[in-house]
């Protein structure tokens, strides 16, 4: 096994107001070279600020990222500079994610010259890896020149893709990047990083919230739930036997596009809770149809209960032991498909 | 397209729908949105109807015309820059077209609702929701203040909100339950049409589910027919009875829901399911349409997709595909269907 990633125990909490916000909480994985990792759970549960902290564009609060045998966190600012360049980042909104005031050639050109890749590079030299890197991507020659604006939201994700590939990394963090395209954009883009993958050798984390994508892309799932990883497997085995309720839900909330494929999802009660100053108890207790007494008494850890396959769940322990029971709820589920929640936070 | 390719799928139409039920009809429908040095031709001839309890879905991508046609069929199309070129929408027998404003009022909310994309800014941040909601049925059904406010929690207990949060203000509610209470606004009045443009776009999938489920569950108990405007085909696989594909502002492809997902006809529906991801096998490698939409200022004297069809011929860029009736409930506006014996590749399941 050749790790090229360890998260270990990372942390990240937030001072607000009205209590510390628990984004990220003791999230521990590996992410072996070559393959890519697919991060998926519902706004608000830390997937991005997760994706963040492993390139300490957001300074964690606790634990260690080992990149390539050597924790990250302790590097100084000039070594983390080096870093970089093995490791980057493509952000969703092509729209915001990149200065409108530059051209193509400029904004490809950028992290180049501050990276200096090219040691006495003149104005050619860049120009020339500038086009290479264009046409890696996918972007026509004749649009050099051309501003952001005069770009559709594809093209300009591959501009994202051409200035993350200028630097040669090892390890793309993909934070939701064909979320805000067109289906027939989103597939053409998944293409070309996959394509990319393979050419390149590259290692992806592939943040998402789409989980027909992730299923399509990913080697291996980790489904996160207020800031804690909940479940972890190989992609087919997640799809084929989901462990955790959380996990159950989410897959069977999944519109399939044929006719008759949609049967009832599973139901959960509530909306998302507030991940400020959370209890010490499994955070998804309160939306749990499976909850007992026990699920309250401390978070429950991340077990390997077959291999290769996680699950942080009380109910269920190592060797295939299930203790699933529906739990019947003093008020009709039925009735009213949101039962009284506490108030929860607005987005 | 040419007024003649116009009458040859309005007579069509005509086939598909007998007369009795039906509570929303479009004709060729043009909408334009005229700019200094160009024209955006957003809707070109779009044409369906829908009958009482039915479900409608409109599918496309980015600037296919979607939003356009339905800001038409509540005759909200900003205006300049939009104008309604052509076309007549019928809600429940009363032409929309020609009505003037304090008409219009009266219908609006009444007998056609709207439930907008985004939940978090089509509220308004400084009335209570038991407010809002009352707002809409006191306009329309001239009851007084208590009354309305009744009706108002009623609404809520219905969308699945506990009544006694009718005096909370939006910010106090999550994404999915201000989803919840902009349905509640729509539906207070009774609607008979409801119009929901990507209702659940911005929200997670398991919310989504939640909401897309008490929809369908109104929409029985309210008599209510649903125009469902979205990108995503498993929404219109869970929703609608019927399906119109958009592209470039045409209808492409039209037909029930089994017609138009078990045998698909034309080569942008088919490229559309050959994007998406199988679910169920993970190893079919995706099949990207190539190449972008034209752009709506300078659309192509021919068919607008042919550009980025891998069956399009010569005579494909030369004229523009009229829809032709493959059933009684199937059209298709590809010319390639006059070589007889001509079929595309099809769409398996994976």
């Amino acid at each position: 096994m050749d790790k090229l990633l360890e998260v270990r125990n990372l942390k990240k909490y937030f001072k607000s107001p009205r209590g510390t916000v628990h984004a990220v909480d003791g999230v521990n994985f590996t992410i072996e070279r070559g393959k890519t990792l697919g991060v998926v759970g519902e706004s608000g549960c830390g997937k991005s600020t997760l994706g963040r902290c492993i390139l300490r564009l957001i300074e964690p609060t606790e634990g260690e990222v080992i990149f390539e045998g050597e924790n990250i966190l302790e590097a100084k600012r000039k070594e983390m500079k080096k870093l970089r360049r093995d490791m980057q980042i493509i952000f969703q909104d092509p729209y915001s994610s990149i200065n409108p005031r530059k051209t193509v050639l400029e904004l490809i050109a950028e992290p180049i010259k501050f990276n200096k890749i090219i040691p006495n590079a003149t104005e050619l030299d860049i120009e020339n890896r500038v086009l290479e890197l264009m046409e890696v991507v996918g972007i026509d020659e004749r649009l050099i020149n051309a501003y952001p604006h005069e770009l559709d939201g594809g093209r300009r994700q591959r501009i994202g893709i051409a200035r993350a590939l200028s630097l040669s990394p090892k390890f793309i963090v993909c934070d939701e990047p064909v979320s805000a395209l067109d289906v027939s954009i989103q597939a053409q883009i998944l293409n070309l990083l996959r394509d990319l993958q393979q050419s390149m050798g590259l290692t992806y984390m592939f943040i998402t919230h789409d989980l027909s994508v992730v299923n399509y892309f990913a080697d291996d799932i980790m489904v996160m739930y207020l800031g804690q990883v909940v479940e972890k497997a190989p992609s087919e085995e997640l799809f084929e036997n989901p462990m955790h309720p959380y996990t159950q839900a989410l897959l069977s909330a999944i519109l399939i596009p044929e006719v008759g494929a949609n049967p009832d999802h599973i139901k959960l009660r509530g909306e998302v809770t507030s991940p400020i100053d959370p209890p010490d108890e499994c955070r998804f207790a309160k939306r749990c149809n499976y909850v007992t007494e026990g699920c309250r008494k401390g978070t429950p850890p991340l077990l390997e209960v077959s291999p290769g396959h996680f699950v942080a769940c009380h109910c269920i322990k190592p060797g295939g032991i299930n203790t699933l029971k529906e739990t019947v709820f003093d008020e009709p589920k039925e009735a009213c498909p949101c039962p009284p929640v506490e108030k929860s936070e607005s987005n | 397209m040419s007024n003649k390719a116009i009458e040859t799928a309005g007579s069509q139409q005509a086939v598909i729908t007998n007369n009795e039920d039906i509570v929303l009809e479009v004709q060729d429908l043009v909408v334009h949105y005229v700019l200094k040095k160009s024209v955006v031709e957003a809707v070109n001839g779009v044409s369906f109807k829908l009958k009482k309890k039915r479900a409608i879905g409109l599918v496309g991508e980015t600037g296919a015309g979607k939003t356009t046609t339905a800001l038409a069929i509540m005759n909200l199309v900003p205006n300049p820059p939009g104008v309604i070129k052509n076309g007549k929408i019928t809600v429940c027998g009363k032409d929309i077209l020609s009505m003037k404003p304090h008409q219009l009022e009266k219908i609006r909310g009444k007998d056609i609702s709207m439930i907008f994309q985004d939940p978090m800014t089509s509220l308004n941040p400084v009335m209570t929701v038991g407010d809002q909601i009352a707002e809409s049925v006191r306009l329309h059904e001239h009851v007084g203040r208590k009354e309305a406010m009744d009706r108002a929690i009623e609404m809520l207990e219905l969308v699945g909100i506990p009544g006694e949060r009718a005096y909370d203000y939006p910010h106090q509610f999550s994404g999915g339950m201000k989803q919840r209470v902009v349905i509640a606004i729509a539906l207070a009045c009774n609607p008979s049409v409801l119009i929901a443009d990507e209702p659940t776009t911005a929200l997670d999938v398991t919310i989504q589910a939640q909401v897309l489920s008490m929809m369908n569950d109104l929409k029985e108990k309210c008599n209510t027919a649903l125009v469902m405007i979205t990108h995503d085909l498993g929404v219109v696989a869970k929703m609608c009875d019927e399906v119109a594909v958009l592209y470039a502002g045409s209808i492409v492809e039209y037909g029930t829901l089994e017609d138009v997902f078990n045998r698909t006809m034309h080569p942008y529906t088919e490229g559309l399911f050959n994007s998406l991801p199988k679910i169920n096998n993970r190893h079919v490698p995706l099949k990207p349409i190539p190449g972008l939409m034209p752009d709506p200022t300078r659309l192509p004297p021919g068919c607008a997709f042919a550009e980025r069809c891998r069956y399009a011929t010569d005579a494909c860029r030369a004229k523009k595909p009229e829809l032709r009736r493959v059933s009684d409930t199937h059209t298709v506006a590809c010319s390639r269907y006059d070589e007889p014996g001509f079929s595309i590749e099809g769409w398996r399941h994976g």
